[in-house]
C-alpha cells in the first residue's frame, strides 16, 4: 500500500501464529458435499478426516462424513494403495455414493501417491462399478482452503463436462458462502425466471431441514447430469474475481469450451449485487423483476438511516479472498472505510483488486496477505479498528481488544448459524448491514456515557 | 440410503470386518476387538497421534506449544479445549511453522529454527513444545537435534514431542508422546534438588470449566494442598516441582497412567486412581485420598465436607431423578474412563444405559464397561456414524452423551444430547458438577423441542 508499510513489516516473520485460514482438503469437502450423490474421501492419516468433520460439523450444524484411508506408519514408508483401496470397498459399501470426491493431504502428497494410477487400477479391477471417482490435489503446503475450493470445483468441472449443443441454461459457480446465501442467488435467478446450473450447491446438503432421519448422504447438490451439459452453456457467471487463473473453473469452461466468463464479485452490497442483476438482465433480455427493485429501494433506505452510524465504523474485514473483496465493498459503499484488510491466502488477486478501491480513501489501510491473527490484531490495534467483520477467529479482537465482530464467512464455531449467515443480494446486503450497524450501536450505547464522562467533564478525576 | 444390516443378532455393524468391535452384553461370547487401528472408509470418530499429544499438553498455560508442519494441524487445534487459566494465556495461540512447499522439499529445520528463535524472542516463554506431524516425520527433519541445538541457545526447555500423526490414529498414542514430554520436562537438572512435601499432585486434571478449582477447594478445606495438575492450570515451574510430591492421583487413565508409573518408578511417588465425576464417586476419592493421608483431622474433615455436600446435593438430584427415570441413554466417548463414569452418573439419575462406546478404550475396560450394563446393551469400539445412528434409533435412545460430532448426529434424530467432551465450557466434576450434569441431562431429555420435532415427521423422511 502506500503511505502504509503494510505486508512487507507485518509479516516477515516465520511463525503463523493463530490461523486466519484452513487447509486445502477442508476446502475440497465443501466442494464436494455440492455435488448429488457424493461422498468424500481423505487419503492421509486418520486425524485429518476427523478435524475436518469437526471444523464443518461446528460450521453448518450438521452431520458431515468424511472417510479416510487411515494411513499407518507401515503404509507411509510402503505406499498406501492397500489402504486406498481398503477404504474404497468399504466407503462405497456403506455409502453407495454415484460420485466419490478424493481429496489428498500433506502426507499423501509428500509420499508421492500416483493417485490417477491407483483409481484406474481399482477401476479396472471393478468394472461395474457405477461410481465416478475425482481425485484432487490438496497438500495444505501448496494452498489454503480457498484455494482447495476452487481447485476441486474445477476438477468436479473437468471430469464431467462434455461438448453438447448448445442450451439456454447459463453456468454459475459460487465460491465458499453460506448456504443462505446459496438459497439467495437461485431466488434471484428465480425471479429472472433464467435456468441455470449452480456449482457447488450444498444450500441443502449442508443446511437440510429437519427430518428425523441421518441421511448418509443428504439430498439436493448440483447434478452430475448438468454439470456434464456446462460446456453448451450461453455463458457462464462466476463469483470469483480473486480466483487465481491456474483454479479458475469458469477460465476452464471459456478455455475449453469456449463459454463466455462473466467473473463478478459475491453479490453482497450494492455496487456489487447491481453487478449480478445487470448481469442477468442482460442475459435473460428481461428488464429487472418489480420484487427486486423493491428490495433494492429497501436497501437503499437502509443506507441512509444508518449512514451515519456506519461512518463512525473502522472496521477489520478479514478471511477468504472472495468474501474479504465483497465486504470491502460493502463497507467502503457506506462510509465504514475499513483500517485493515486481511486475507490468509497468498495466492490470490485481492490485493491487485482492492488497491484501487482504496486509493481515495482519507486513511489508507493495512492490507495484508499470508495474513494471521498476530498481524491483524497488531494492524487493528495500531489502525484504531472499531469493529471487526469476518469469521470466528477473529474472537480475540473482542476478547482482548474490546473490539467487537460481525460474523460472516467461514468458519463460525462460536456461533450458532454460521450455515444461516446471510448477506447476500439486496436483501441480504440490508440484513448484513443491520448486523453490523447494530454491532456498532450496541458497543456505543453501552459505553458512549462513561466514555464522554470521562472525556469532557469538569470533575473527571485526572 | 437404506442398506441392509442390521443389529439384530446381537453385534452386527455395517461392516462386516467391524463385527467384533461390537458386542451385545450377555449374548457375546468373545471379547471386543479394540487394539485394531481404525478401517479404511469407515469413518472413524477418531482423531491422531497429534491431537492427542496437543490435547494434553495444550492446558500447560505459559509454555508455547509451536506446531511443525503445514498448517492445517496448527488451525484445528487453535484453542480448542476448555481448559481454563488462573494467569498466563500464552496456550491459547496456536503457533505453526507453517511449512510451505519448498520446506517439504528441501528440509524443515532451518524454519522450525527460525521460528523457535522468533517466538522466544518475542514472548520470552519458560518453555516449549515442538509438535511434530505428518509432513515432519515422513521428511525426516530431525526435531530433537533442533530442538536440542535451540534448548542450548536459548537456554530454556525445548522440547520436541513426537507426534507424527501417522503413527496411529489412536490418540493414546499421542497420549503417551505427551506423558513423555511431560517426563522430560520435569526431570530435575543434575544437581538439582527438588524439596519433598505433604502436596499431591492431580494427573489427567484440565480444568475444564474450572474442574480442577473445585477439587482443590475440596482438598484445601479438608487440610491437603495440590502440587500441581497434569496438566490443567499448570505453568512450567509448577510442572518441574512434580517431583516434590507424596501421593499422584490419577483421573483420566488414558493419558495419565504411565506418567504415574513412572513418576513411582523415578520419584517413589505412589499413585491412587480417582474419579471426580459423580457425586458418589467424588466422596468415594475424597475418603480414599484421606485414608491415604491417615491423619484423623483429615478423616474427620472429608467426612465433614462429604455429608454438609451430599445433604445439599442430594434433593436437588432427586428432583431431576424424577424426571428421567426409565429414559434410554447412550454414551460415545474418547475414553474408557470417562464412559465408566458416564454410565454410573446416568444409572445414578434412574436412567438405563443401552449403548457405550469408545474411541480408545482397552479390553480390560471394555470388560468393566459390560459388567456395568444389563443385558442387551451395546458395547462398541471405535464406532461410525452409520453404526452410532442404528443404535440410537433400534434401541429407541431418549438421549446421548458425546462430542460434537455425535452432538449433530442426535439432533438429525431428535434426540437430546449431553457434551462430555474437551471443548466443554461447564464443570461437571465434583458435587457441584453432579447438580450441573443432572440439569445437563434433564435440559435435552426433556426439552420441550423435540414433541414438535417428533410431531413434523410422522415417520416420513424429507
Amino acid at each position: 500500500m502506500t503511505n502504509k508499510p503494510a505486508n512487507s513489516t507485518l509479516r516477515v516473520k516465520e511463525v503463523n501464529e493463530n490461523q486466519c485460514h484452513m487447509c486445502m482438503p477442508l476446502g475440497g469437502v465443501i466442494a464436494f458435499k455440492g455435488i448429488e450423490g457424493a461422498m468424500v474421501l481423505v487419503h492421509g492419516s486418520q486425524g485429518c478426516s476427523t478435524y475436518m468433520r469437526l471444523a464443518n460439523v461446528e460450521h453448518f450444524h450438521e452431520p458431515v462424513d468424511i472417510a479416510s484411508s487411515s494411513l499407518n506408519e507401515k503404509q507411509t514408508i510402503l505406499g498406501g494403495e492397500k489402504n486406498l483401496n481398503k477404504a474404497l470397498d468399504n466407503v462405497l459399501r456403506v455409502y453407495q455414493p454415484t460420485m466419490l470426491g478424493i481429496l489428498t493431504t500433506c502426507l499423501a502428497e509428500t509420499m508421492g501417491e500416483d493417485m490417477d494410477r491407483m483409481i484406474r487400477a481399482y477401476l479396472q479391477e471393478h468394472p461395474n462399478l457405477g461410481v465416478e471417482i475425482i481425485s484432487v490435489a490438496t497438500p495444505s503446503y501448496r494452498g489454503t482452503h480457498s484455494e482447495g475450493f476452487w481447485a476441486t470445483t474445477r476438477a468436479i468441472i473437468a471430469h464431467y463436462a462434455r461438448v453438447c449443443e448448445s442450451h439456454n441454461r447459463i453456468n454459475v459457480i459460487i465460491p465458499n458462502i453460506s448456504p443462505a446465501d446459496i438459497r439467495e442467488i437461485k431466488r434471484i435467478m428465480g425471479l429472472f425466471g433464467v435456468e441455470y446450473t449452480l456449482i457447488p450447491d450444498f444450500s441443502m446438503t449442508l443446511d437440510r431441514p429437519y427430518g428425523g432421519r441421518y441421511q448418509k448422504i443428504p439430498t439436493g447438490g448440483t447434478s452430475p447430469a448438468d454439470v456434464s451439459r456446462m460446456p453448451g452453456a450461453p455463458v457462464t457467471i462466476q463469483f470469483g474475481l480473486t480466483c487465481p487463473d491456474a483454479l479458475s473453473p469458469g477460465l476452464y469452461l471459456e478455455q475449453q469450451f469456449g463459454v463466455r466468463l462473466i467473473n463478478l464479485p459475491i453479490p453482497i452490497g450494492v455496487d456489487n449485487v447491481d453487478q449480478f442483476i445487470a448481469a442477468l438482465s442482460h442475459i435473460c433480455g428481461k428488464p429487472v423483476p418489480e420484487q427486486l427493485t423493491l428490495e433494492r429501494g429497501w436497501l437503499l433506505d437502509g443506507m441512509a438511516d444508518a449512514h451515519k452510524y456506519n461512518a463512525e465504523g473502522r472496521p477489520a474485514i478479514y478471511g477468504e479472498p472472495e468474501m474479504v473483496y465483497a465486504l470491502t465493498g460493502v463497507c467502503i459503499e457506506n462510509g465504514a472505510e475499513p483500517v485493515v484488510i486481511a486475507s490468509g491466502s497468498p495466492h490470490s488477486k485481492l490485493k491487485d483488486l482492492v488497491r484501487p478501491m482504496v486509493s481515495d480513501l482519507a486513511e489508507q489501510p493495512f492490507l495484508i496477505e499470508e495474513a494471521d491473527f498476530a498481524s491483524i490484531e497488531h494492524a487493528a490495534v495500531s489502525a484504531g479498528a472499531t469493529i471487526g467483520v469476518g469469521h470466528s477467529g477473529g474472537k480475540f479482537l473482542t476478547e482482548r481488544h474490546g473490539i467487537p465482530v460481525t460474523r460472516v464467512g467461514y468458519p463460525i464455531h462460536d456461533r450458532i448459524g454460521g450455515q444461516r449467515i446471510f448477506s447476500a443480494g439486496y436483501a441480504g446486503t440490508l440484513a448484513f448491514l443491520d448486523r453490523f450497524t447494530n454491532t456498532l450501536l450496541e458497543q456505543k450505547y453501552g459505553s458512549y456515557r462513561e466514555k464522554k464522562k470521562d472525556e469532557m467533564a469538569l470533575n473527571r478525576v485526572m | 440410503m437404506e442398506h441392509d444390516c442390521s443389529l439384530a443378532s446381537g453385534g452386527t455393524g455395517c461392516i462386516s470386518e467391524r463385527q467384533n468391535s461390537i458386542i451385545t452384553t450377555g449374548k457375546n461370547k468373545s471379547r471386543i476387538h479394540c487394539a485394531d487401528d481404525s478401517l479404511a472408509g469407515a469413518v472413524s470418530q477418531r482423531a491422531c497421534v497429534f491431537c492427542g499429544a496437543r490435547v494434553v499438553l495444550n492446558p500447560i498455560t505459559d509454555a508455547i506449544h509451536l506446531v511443525h508442519g503445514p498448517i492445517g494441524c496448527a488451525t484445528y487445534t487453535w484453542d480448542i479445549r476448555g481448559s481454563l487459566s488462573s494467569d498466563s494465556e500464552m496456550y491459547r495461540h496456536s503457533f505453526s511453522t507453517d511449512l510451505k512447499e519448498k520446506d517439504v522439499v528441501f528440509g524443515g529445520e532451518p524454519k522450525l529454527a527460525a521460528c523457535i528463535d522468533e517466538v522466544i524472542s518475542k514472548y520470552h516463554p519458560p518453555a516449549v513444545f515442538v509438535y511434530s506431524t505428518c509432513v515432519v516425520g515422513m521428511i525426516g527433519d530431525d526435531i530433537i537435534a533442533v530442538c536440542k541445538d535451540a534448548s542450548e541457545r536459548h537456554g530454556i526447555d525445548i522440547i520436541p514431542v513426537e507426534s507424527s500423526g501417522f503413527l496411529s490414529g489412536n490418540k493414546i498414542v499421542g497420549y503417551r508422546a505427551a506423558a513423555e514430554a511431560l517426563m522430560k520436562l520435569i526431570r530435575p537438572k543434575p544437581g538439582e534438588v527438588i524439596e519433598k512435601t505433604r502436596k499431591l499432585n492431580f494427573l489427567g486434571e484440565y480444568n475444564l470449566g474450572g474442574e480442577k478449582w473445585l477439587i482443590e477447594r475440596y482438598l484445601n478445606e479438608i487440610g491437603i494442598e495440590v502440587n500441581v495438575a497434569f496438566t490443567g492450570d499448570s505453568t512450567v515451574a509448577a510442572l518441574k516441582r512434580a517431583p516434590g510430591s507424596c501421593l499422584n492421583i490419577v483421573q483420566c487413565t488414558g493419558s495419565m497412567h504411565w506418567v504415574a508409573t513412572n513418576l513411582e518408578k523415578e520419584y517413589g511417588i505412589p499413585y491412587l486412581d480417582v474419579n471426580f465425576f459423580g457425586a458418589e464417586n467424588t466422596a468415594d476419592s475424597l475418603r480414599r485420598i484421606a485414608a491415604f493421608y491417615g491423619d484423623p483431622e483429615i478423616i474427620r474433615r472429608a467426612e465433614s465436607l462429604i455429608e454438609r455436600e451430599m445433604n445439599r446435593i442430594t434433593p436437588i438430584i432427586a428432583r431431576y431423578r424424577k424426571k428421567l427415570t426409565g429414559k434410554r441413554t447412550a454414551i460415545y466417548v474418547g475414553g474408557a474412563f470417562k464412559a465408566v463414569a458416564l454410565i454410573r452418573q446416568m444409572k445414578d439419575l434412574g436412567m438405563e444405559v443401552v449403548v457405550t462406546g469408545t474411541q480408545t478404550g482397552k479390553q480390560e475396560e471394555y470388560d468393566t464397561i459390560s459388567g456395568l450394563l444389563s443385558e442387551g446393551a451395546i458395547v462398541v469400539d471405535d464406532a461410525n456414524p452409520a453404526e452410532i445412528e442404528r443404535f440410537l434409533l433400534d434401541l429407541k435412545v431418549d438421549v446421548m452423551a458425546g462430542g460434537v460430532k455425535e452432538r449433530v448426529l442426535a439432533y438429525k434424530l431428535g434426540i437430546g444430547f449431553v457434551d462430555h467432551n474437551h471443548e466443554r465450557k461447564e464443570c461437571l466434576a465434583g458435587f457441584d458438577g453432579a447438580v450441573t450434569f443432572a440439569r445437563e441431562v434433564y435440559i435435552t431429555t426433556c426439552s420441550p423441542v423435540w414433541k414438535h420435532l417428533k410431531a413434523s415427521i410422522g415417520g416420513e423422511e424429507l
